[in-house]
């Protein structure tokens, strides 16, 4: 079957489908975050050296894989943007931002809480931190430039070439620990060996993940509504639909 | 071509052209990138003599000395090559333990010694319980006694 995916760049068809998709993945979120928390928090066993500091990860991980993913999906939508000259995309960029500067702003946070009982420092200026500091101020200054530029579509494009500059940022962030001497540690779970990892650690890891992916889907199609309300507000496809919302109401 | 072809042939090289000119510069940067030396890097010179750097590597087995009187520990850092001594005054973390990875950042002495500031550990990748800990140890031992047995 084949499916018009150009039906769905216009921001006409893509509200209500937002709408309903923002809403199931925010409930599945939710059950997957309080899943997570059991398996990561009781079930999980302590670890042999750390204790139960470690339990920190199943925050830590989950965030800064997600930050790293955001980023992408984030300069994926602004190639589209760039090339299609697409509104929708670059709206999904600016959706995006805001949650993955939060998710930046999280590891860091649980990042240095763990570094202080297990390396005895909160930060330390190793690749990995840094470039994930870099990070963050990247998705800020996308947020800033947004601000900063009066008209939308300019700022659009302005966005999209800052974020697809900063894209080289996060395979270096990944691969820190593999090519550099670094004080983080080295990837635990990765796609080509076995985790380094209990198997209950592992799932709590796991589980966490699926419900930081949800809690993104959900909180980023919330926010493009909003944007296709605030940037649409001259079209008529919206007045008509908000008049028929009031009149259904009554 | 259609404009938008071009307009994403654009972006692409435009992609590729940045990717080739960060690579050239982390490259080129290399060294300053490195967050400690290794002690065969200190031994064989690569490591800075005239400021303070950093040096990590396991804390060899049985090297760490503690001063009776003071917070002064001694103990000798390997990456199973070369070994380093090394003297630090202050509080170690809780994760410190001889044969777990240890960073030091200080200084070199002229005897060869490096005199530490900061101690940090520096944990691996393997997340396990204690049982599962004391399990992998029970059979270290088993195989180092066959092994000895054999000879």
């Amino acid at each position: 079957m084949l499916i018009n995916w150009f039906r769905f760049a216009s921001p006409v068809s893509f509200y209500p489908i937002a709408g309903r998709w923002s809403f199931a993945f925010g409930a599945l979120a939710a059950v997957l975050a309080g899943a997570g928390l059991v398996v990561g928090l009781w079930i999980a066993p302590t670890d042999a050296t750390q204790g139960d500091a470690y339990r920190i990860i199943f925050i830590h991980v989950p965030t800064a894989w997600m930050a790293m993913f955001i980023y992408l999906v984030m300069a994926a939508w602004s190639a589209l943007a760039l090339g299609f000259n697409t509104r929708l995309s670059a709206m999904m960029a600016q959706a995006l931002a805001p949650t993955g500067a939060l998710m930046a702003g999280l590891a860091l946070w649980t990042g240095a809480f763990w570094g202080r009982p297990t390396w005895g420092t909160y930060w330390a200026w190793d690749a990995r931190m840094t470039s994930t500091l870099i990070l963050l101020f990247l998705y800020l200054g996308v947020i800033a430039l947004r601000s900063a530029i009066e008209e939308p579509r300019r700022a659009d494009r302005a966005c999209a070439v800052l974020a697809l500059v900063g894209a080289v940022n996060v395979p270096i962030i990944y691969f820190s620990v593999q090519w550099w001497n670094t004080l983080h540690q080295g990837s635990s779970i990765s796609l080509t060996a076995a985790p380094k990892m209990a198997m209950t650690m592992l799932a709590g890891i796991l589980i966490m993940t699926a419900a930081a992916w949800c809690y993104t889907i959900a909180i980023v199609l919330s926010r493009v509504q909003a944007i296709i309300v605030e940037r649409e507000r001259g079209a008529g496809w919206l007045e008509s639909l908000i008049e028929w919302r009031a009149g259904s109401e009554h | 071509m259609k404009p938008r072809h071009r307009r994403f042939a654009w972006i692409g090289a435009g992609l590729v052209a940045l990717g080739v000119a960060v690579a050239l510069v982390l490259n080129a940067f290399q060294s300053n990138l490195v967050f400690f030396f290794t002690p065969s890097q200190v031994i064989a010179r690569e490591a800075p003599t005239a400021r303070p750097f950093r040096i990590g590597g396991l804390v060899e087995q049985g090297s760490l000395e503690r001063d009776p009187n003071s917070l002064t520990v001694h103990f000798r850092v390997t990456d199973t090559a070369q070994t380093i001594p090394v003297t630090y005054t202050g509080l170690l973390p809780d994760l410190f333990k001889e044969g777990k990875g240890v960073v030091a950042q200080g200084t070199l002495a002229p005897d060869g010694s490096f005199h530490a500031t900061e101690v940090l550990a520096k944990h691996d990748e393997n997340y396990m319980p204690p049982a599962a800990k004391d399990a992998i140890e029970q059979a270290h031992k088993t195989k180092a006694m066959t092994m000895s047995s054999m000879k």
